[in-house]
C-alpha cells in the first residue's frame, strides 16, 4: 500500500534592520522589529493559521487517517510566540492528536553543519528540547536546514540518535533512483532517507495556480491520480513543502484549502494512506543505501548548496561568522548568543546571492535588501559590531586553547566555592545544632566548635589564593560577573 | 541604407559624453553591417577615424561662391575634405550668405565648442545643413542633441526625408529644473519635427514624454554602450599606498551632485581615516566645492586634481579603488562605466540612466549621503565585496557593445522608414 509523507516547513529568519557603519560600536541591536512583527503576522494570518485549523479539522474528521509532520526552526517559533501565541496553542492541539510529528531542524535555521559540527548539534540539541518543551513530544527524525545532506552530516545525525533525515531527492544524486522509496545513508547504515518527490510537491507548492501550465486546474481527483499510479513498489510519496504554500505562495483564492481537504477523500478511494515520517521509517524496509559526496539541498535548480555559498560575498560573510563559533559557545552572556543564533540563519547568505535568471528571481523575491551587494553590506555591518563584542569578552590576541584551560579553572572553581558555601552551611547548621543541643553544658564544650571551624577557614583560604589567580586572566572576569548577577 | 548624422563631437577631440557616444553608436551601426553614415561635425581637425562613417565639417563647407581651383582647395583644406567634395557642395549653395562673415573659400567659421555665441554657431550649423542635405544622398536624417535639431529639421524640409533625433540629455537633466527657455523651445521644437526620438535611457524617456509633451508612442530607448578598452590603456599599473581612494570624474557642475560627495566623505571621515577623495574634473561649482570641503575640515584629504584628459583618466581611474557619481539628474552617464571596465567598482545614483541597466554597481538616491558613506565604507573595509563588484561589474560592462545599440537604431530607422 502507497503511503503520503506530508512535512510542511515554517521558517522565518530575524531580519536586520539598516544597519550603517557608523553605527559599529555603538547600537548593539540588529534587527527589524517592525518588518518581522509585519511579516510574520501577515503570513500567520493568511496561511499558517488558516492552514493548521484546516489541518486539525482533517485529522479529526479522518479519525486518526490523515497523518502529517511540521519542521519548525526555533527563529521562527520565537517570533510566532511573540507576534501570534495563538497559533502555538494551534500546534499544541494538533501535537495533542497524536496524528502530528515534529521533525527536529537546526534552531537557528543555520549553514552550521556545513562548517561547524559542534555549533550543528548543539542547536539540534536545544531545537529537540524546544519540541519537547512546547509540545511533549519526542522526536526522532532530523531535516536540516533547507535539506542540506551528505554523508558527513549522517552520522553526526546517527551519533545525535535520530533514525531517519528527510532530504531533497536531488535528480543528480539519484540518477535512475526514484525518490519513493526508503533508503540508508551510505556512511550510517541505521540513519534511513526520506527523500522528497520534488515533481509532485512542486506541482502543489508551485506550479498550482500556474494557468499556463498544462496540467491547470490541479484537482485533488487527478493529483491523488498520479500518486496512485506509480509503480506499485513504491511505496512512499513524500510532499515536503513550505507551510506558506497554503494562503500566500498559494492564496486562498486559489482554492489551494480546499485543494488539501479533498486529499484523504480521494486517497481513500484509492487505498492511499498517510503516515509521519517516523512511522515510514518504522513500517517501509529500505531498498538501498546512497553515498551523496557533495552537499544538496532543496533550493534552487542545482540543488546544491551555492543559493548560500559560493560567491565572494558569502563565503567571506561565512567565514567570518563562523570564525568566532568558539569563543561565543564559551561566554555565557545571553544576549550575544542570542545574536549569535540570529545571524546564522541561512536567509542571510541567501540574499547575497548574485544568480540571475530564474533562481535570481526568487531570491530577491524573498530578499529585504534591493541587491545583493546591499544585504553583504548590512549584514558585514552587524557582523563588525557582533565580533567587536565577542572580543570585548575575550580578545583575540588570546588562543583558544589556552582560553579554554582558564575558563576551565574558573568553571571549576566555581563549581568548587559551590560545594565549599554548600560545606559551611552544613558546618554552620552543625554547629548551630550543637550550640542548642549543649546550649546548658556550653562552658565545658567550648574546646570543640573551635576545632570544627578550623577546618572551614583553612579552606577560606585555598578558595582565596584560586581567586587571586583568576584576575589575571582579565577575559575570565566577566562571565563570572555575570554569573553573580545572574 | 545611407544615413546622415548631425553630431557636435566626435573623438579625439571630444568635451563631454556626447563625442564618446556618438562615436560608439556609429560604429556599432557599421559593424551591424549595410550602413553608410555620413557624420556631420562643425570642426573636423583631420585625425578622426574615417573607416566607419564619411565625416564632413560645416566649417568647410562653402555657404557663398568662391571662385577658388582645386589646388588651392587641396592646399586649404585637403587634410580635412576632399576637393571634389568641396566643389560638389559648392554646386548646392541655395541663397546668397553674402552677408555674413565668411572666409577665403565661402565657408563660415566653427569654434566646435561650446562657445558663449553657442546660438549663433547652432544656427551657423543649419545654414551649412541646408547645403549638404541638398549635396549628398541618405535615406534618413539622424540628429545627436539639440545643438543640431534645427539641422535635422532643416534638412528634413528640404529634402523630405525623415528625421530621427537622439536625446543625448535635455536641459531639466543639465540645469535641474530651471530650463532655459531659449533652449527648451529648440528642444520640443526638434522633438515635434521628429518622426522618431531615440532616448539614452528610460528617465530621459519620461522626460521627454512629462516635460515637453511628446506622444510615448515615437519615444525609444537605446542605452548607450561602451567601447572596449585598449590592453594598452587595460595595463596601465598605479602605484597603490594603503589608503584607499574614492574617485569622482566628471565635470563639477550642478548636475552632478559634486555637494553630495562631499558631505559623503565628510561622513566617512568620522569614522574611518584610512581614504582619501579625489574631485577631478573642472566647473563651475569648483570652487565652491573646495570653500565646503575646507569648511567640513576635511582638506587634507580631499583633493582636486583638476581637468583629466585622455590617458590620465585611466591612470586616475586605475589608481582609485571606489568610483562614484552622484549626479542629481544623468541622462547616462558612460564613466561608470568605464571605471568598470578599469576594474573599480563603482557607487551610482539611482537617478542616473546607466542605473537602469547596471547590476554590479552599488546604486544609492544622490541625496541619500548615508547610504553614500555607507557604500564607500563598505566596499573599502570588506575585501570580499570589492572583489565581487570588480569581478562581475568586469563581466557585466563587457557584455554592453555598441554593436547591440546600434541594431536597435537600425530597427527605428526601418520602422520609420516603413521598411
Amino acid at each position: 500500500m502507497k503511503a503520503i509523507c506530508f512535512n510542511f516547513e515554517i521558517h522565518q529568519p530575524f531580519r536586520l534592520k539598516r544597519y550603517r557603519f557608523f553605527d559599529i560600536g555603538n547600537d548593539h541591536y540588529y534587527y527589524d522589529d517592525f518588518a518581522d512583527d509585519d511579516i510574520v503576522t501577515r503570513i500567520a494570518h493568511q496561511s499558517y493559521i488558516p492552514a493548521a485549523e484546516t489541518l486539525l479539522r482533517m485529522i479529526e474528521e479522518n479519525k486518526g487517517q490523515f497523518k502529517v509532520s511540521f519542521s519548525i526552526s526555533g527563529v521562527a517559533i520565537e517570533q510566532l510566540q511573540q507576534y501570534v501565541p495563538e497559533f502555538i496553542d494551534l500546534l499544541k492541539k494538533l501535537a495533542a492528536t497524536r496524528c502530528v510529528e515534529f521533525v527536529v531542524q537546526p534552531y537557528a535555521h543555520s549553514l552550521a553543519s556545513l562548517t561547524d559540527p559542534d555549533e550543528f548539534r548543539q542547536q539540534m540539541e536545544v531545537a529537540s528540547a524546544q519540541i519537547k518543551d512546547l509540545f511533549g513530544l519526542k522526536a526522532s527524525v532530523a531535516r536540516n536546514t533547507e535539506f542540506i545532506y551528505d554523508d558527513d552530516i549522517a552520522p553526526q545525525l546517527a551519533a545525535m540518535g535520530f533514525k531517519g533525515v528527510l532530504t531533497e531527492g536531488a535528480k543528480h544524486i539519484l540518477g535512475w533512483k526514484s525518490p519513493d522509496y526508503i533508503y540508508t545513508a551510505a556512511t550510517a547504515p541505521k540513519l534511513r532517507l526520506l527523500l522528497r518527490n520534488a515533481k509532485l510537491s512542486e506541482d502543489i507548492a508551485v506550479r498550482f495556480s500556474d494557468s499556463s501550465w498544462n496540467e491547470f486546474p490541479l484537482t485533488a481527483d487527478k493529483y491523488m491520480d498520479w500518486i496512485a499510479s506509480t509503480p506499485e513498489e513504491e511505496q512512499i510519496v513524500n510532499l515536503f513543502m513550505n507551510l506558506e504554500t497554503f494562503g500566500d505562495h498559494q492564496p486562498a483564492g486559489t482554492g489551494i484549502f480546499q485543494f488539501l481537504e479533498a486529499l484523504p477523500r480521494f486517497a481513500a478511494e484509492k487505498g492511499v494512506s498517510f503516515v509521519t515520517p517516523s512511522e515510514a521509517i518504522a513500517k517501509i524496509k529500505p531498498v538501498g543505501e546512497l553515498s551523496v559526496v557533495h552537499p544538496i539541498s532543496g533550493a534552487d535548480e542545482a540543488r546544491d548548496t551555492s543559493a548560500w555559498l559560493g560567491n565572494e560575498l558569502q563565503d567571506e560573510a561565512f567565514r567570518k561568522l563562523y570564525s568566532v563559533a568558539e569563543r561565543v559557545r564559551l561566554c555565557d552572556d545571553r544576549r550575544l548568543k542570542q545574536d549569535w543564533w540570529y545571524l546564522q540563519a541561512a536567509d542571510h547568505f541567501y540574499f547575497m546571492s548574485t544568480k540571475s535568471k530564474a533562481d535570481g528571481a526568487a531570491h530577491s523575491m524573498f530578499s529585504p535588501y534591493e541587491t545583493p551587494f546591499q544585504a553583504f553590506t548590512n549584514y558585514m555591518n552587524v557582523l563588525a559590531d557582533f565580533i567587536v563584542r565577542v572580543e570585548e569578552q575575550y580578545p583575540l590576541s588570546i588562543e583558544n586553547e589556552e582560553l579554554n584551560a582558564l575558563l576551565t579553572t574558573i568553571r571549576n572553581q566555581a563549581t568548587e566555592i559551590e560545594t565549599l558555601n554548600k560545606e559551611l552551611g552544613s558546618m554552620r547548621k552543625n554547629i548551630e545544632q550543637y550550640n542548642v543541643e549543649h546550649k546548658l553544658r556550653e562552658p565545658e564544650e567550648e574546646a570543640e566548635p573551635k576545632a570544627a571551624r578550623k577546618p572551614r577557614a583553612k579552606k577560606a583560604e585555598a578558595k582565596e589564593e584560586k581567586a587571586v589567580e583568576a584576575p589575571k586572566c582579565k577575559p575570565g572576569r566577566k562571565p563570572r560577573a555575570k554569573k553573580t548577577e545572574e | 541604407m545611407k544615413a546622415l548624422m548631425f553630431g557636435w563631437e566626435f573623438p579625439p577631440h571630444i568635451l563631454g559624453g556626447l563625442g564618446t557616444a556618438s562615436y560608439g553608436l556609429t560604429r556599432g551601426m557599421w559593424e551591424c553591417g549595410d550602413m553608410d553614415i555620413t557624420f556631420v561635425i562643425p570642426k573636423p581637425y583631420g585625425d578622426e577615424d574615417r573607416s566607419f562613417a564619411h565625416i564632413i565639417g560645416t566649417s568647410q563647407t562653402p555657404v557663398a561662391w568662391r571662385d577658388v581651383n582645386r589646388d588651392y582647395v587641396e592646399s586649404r583644406i585637403g587634410k580635412v575634405m576632399s576637393p571634389e567634395l568641396y566643389f560638389r557642395l559648392r554646386d548646392h549653395i541655395y541663397a546668397d550668405f553674402n552677408y555674413m562673415r565668411l572666409n577665403d573659400l565661402g565657408c563660415i567659421e566653427f569654434s566646435g565648442r561650446y562657445p558663449d555665441n553657442l546660438l549663433e554657431e547652432i544656427n551657423n550649423y543649419s545654414i551649412c545643413a541646408g547645403v549638404i542635405a541638398r549635396t549628398i544622398d541618405f535615406d534618413i536624417i539622424h540628429s545627436h542633441d539639440w545643438l543640431t535639431y534645427p539641422a535635422g529639421i532643416h534638412a528634413k524640409q528640404v529634402t523630405g526625408k525623415p528625421l530621427v533625433i537622439h536625446v543625448h540629455a535635455t536641459d531639466y537633466d543639465r540645469s535641474r529644473g530651471n530650463v532655459n527657455p531659449t533652449v527648451f523651445n529648440i528642444e520640443r521644437d526638434g522633438m515635434i519635427h521628429a518622426d522618431h526620438i531615440i532616448t539614452v535611457s528610460n528617465l530621459t524617456r519620461r522626460t521627454v514624454i512629462e516635460k515637453y509633451g511628446i506622444d510615448p508612442a515615437k519615444v525609444t530607448t537605446v542605452h548607450n554602450a561602451v567601447v572596449p578598452l585598449s590592453q594598452d590603456l587595460l595595463d596601465i599599473k598605479m602605484p597603490k599606498g594603503k589608503e584607499k581612494v574614492v574617485t569622482f570624474l566628471g565635470r563639477i557642475t550642478m548636475q552632478k551632485g559634486p555637494e553630495y560627495f562631499v558631505e559623503a566623505a565628510a561622513k566617512v571621515l568620522r569614522n574611518n581615516h584610512n581614504v582619501r577623495f579625489v574631485m577631478a574634473g573642472s566647473g563651475d561649482m569648483m570652487d565652491k566645492m573646495i570653500k565646503l570641503a575646507a569648511e567640513r575640515g576635511i582638506a587634507d584629504r580631499f583633493h582636486f586634481p583638476g581637468f583629466q584628459k585622455g590617458r590620465q583618466v585611466y591612470e586616475m581611474l586605475a589608481a582609485s579603488d571606489v568610483y562614484i557619481m552622484p549626479s542629481v539628474s544623468e541622462p547616462f552617464g558612460i564613466s561608470p562605466l568605464e571605471a568598470m571596465q578599469m576594474g573599480v567598482p563603482s557607487i551610482i545614483s539611482k537617478q542616473s540612466g546607466c542605473a537602469e541597466i547596471l547590476d554590479n554597481v552599488i546604486k544609492t538616491d544622490y541625496w541619500d549621503i548615508d547610504a553614500m558613506a555607507d557604500a564607500i565604507n563598505a566596499i573599502t573595509s570588506y575585501p570580499a565585496l570589492y572583489k565581487q563588484l570588480r569581478e562581475d561589474g568586469l563581466a557585466e560592462v563587457n557584455q554592453i557593445t555598441w554593436d547591440k545599440a546600434g541594431k536597435k537604431v537600425i530597427d527605428i530607422y526601418n520602422k520609420v522608414l516603413g521598411r
